[in-house]
């Protein structure tokens, strides 16, 4: 990834890196959550942070004996099973996706089968379990994103480009945590398309009428 | 529990695992390790059936990635929790379990000593820290590590009380991305 570490200005928040760490996120947000940390040391390192809490929390549960012969079934189970798993072969090529959204297209940015939603703007929803969703977006260079709230959490993190709100800018590598009491109109920055990886528990309310058809018709 | 292990005695048995395939030394990390797992999976609510083909599952799929597992990154109770957690989102909730994608360097040959010494130690600051902890605040954490609550749920109880093992592996990672350059 082409992305200055360096210039990642939002994070995520501990409540997501918990949730992630505990295994309990909707699959979705597990996704943009992999991707940050993809491109963001700094919450690796938190992640690290939180892994480490979770085996502190296991070891002190106590132990429940293992059944009889359970070391044998193991045993058995690695006898008959491949060798030793192999860590994947480095990869040199350059890429705007980072690793876990290649994983759910396929590939990169050209293997992105993209669907004109209105506005100039264009999605691409990625297969994952129904309790959130999650879509690439693809919004033109000064374009605006319709004026909307939301009812549950959604995340959004910025993959190429940049867009502002009112209240802040986020370009590559950025990632924003929005909820329920944020209404918000993203404009892409003007010079190069903005693409993004945004998720959502609960469907986008959109502020105006023909939005809100558009939204019923288009399921974004 | 307070009679929290040397975690270094493991780095031992990992390396014998992953360079000799000795399963003497897989035995000791089985005793030790598969009924905390178990208890640990029960405390989530899971069956004592299911927990016990998860643990099996989990102390095979830690013989097969033995070579992936870097004392500097995590010590080796934070390894197999990362390995039961996501063996059981992969059983109970049919889903997959995105990961980040690896840095570009890959687990050190021959991890460094100090490092290792700073990550074990750091650890079991951490661990007692949390058995230190008032009640109400170690039930939450261990609530959410369980699986009982939410995101939100969790995103309204601030103020975690973590940070003893931020710095060092901040600093072996910024290291690491400076001789990058």
């Amino acid at each position: 990834m082409k992305i200055d570490m360096t210039q990642i200005n939002h994070h995520l928040t501990d409540g997501l890196l918990m949730g992630y760490s505990a295994g309990t996120l909707p699959e979705a947000f597990n996704l943009v959550v992999a991707s940050h940390i993809s491109l963001c040391d700094e919450c690796r390192a938190r992640m690290h942070e939180f892994d480490a809490v979770g085996g502190a929390v296991m070891e002190q549960q106590g132990d429940v004996p293992m059944g009889e012969g359970a070391f044998a079934a193991t045993m058995a189970m690695i006898n008959s099973g491949p060798e030793m798993d192999m860590p994947a072969p480095p990869r040199n090529a350059p890429s705007v996706l980072p690793q876990p959204v290649r994983d759910y297209v396929g590939g990169d940015l050209d293997s992105v089968t993209w669907r004109k939603i209105g506005g100039g703007v264009s999605q691409a929803v990625l297969p994952t379990t129904r309790d959130a969703s999650v879509r690439l977006l693809k919004i033109p260079a000064g374009v605006a994103v319709p004026d909307h709230g939301h009812r549950g959490t959604e995340l959004t993190l910025v993959l190429q480009g940049a867009f502002e709100d009112e209240s802040d800018r986020f370009a590559a590598g950025d990632i924003e945590v929005a909820n329920e009491e944020m209404v918000h109109q993203p404009v892409a920055k003007q010079g190069e398309d903005c693409i993004c990886l945004a998720a959502t528990d609960a469907p986008l309310r959109f502020m105006g009428l023909i939005p809100r058809i558009a939204q019923r018709v288009l399921r974004i | 529990m307070n009679d929290l292990p040397k975690r270094t005695e493991w780095l031992a048995e990992m390396r014998a695992i992953r360079d000799t395939q000795d399963t003497d030394a897989f035995a000791r990390i089985f005793a030790h390790f598969a009924p905390r797992v178990k208890a640990f999976l029960m405390k989530g609510g899971s069956s004592p059936e299911f927990s016990e083909e998860c643990v099996q599952e989990v102390m095979a799929t830690l013989w097969r990635k033995a070579h992936l597992f870097d004392p500097t990154k995590a010590s080796a109770s934070t390894w197999i929790f990362t390995i039961a957690r996501n063996r059981k989102i992969d059983m109970i909730r049919k889903q997959r379990r995105p990961e980040p994608e690896d840095l570009p360097w890959g687990p050190a040959e021959e991890p460094s000593a100090a490092d290792t010494m700073a990550l074990t130690e750091e650890t079991e600051i951490l661990a007692r820290a949390i058995a230190a902890l008032p009640d109400k605040q170690r039930t939450l954490i261990e609530r959410a590590y369980f699986g009982d609550l939410t995101h939100s749920e969790i995103a309204k109880e601030t103020g975690l009380p973590l940070g003893t093992i931020k710095s060092r592996i901040r600093l072996a990672l910024d290291r690491l991305r400076h001789e990058m350059k």
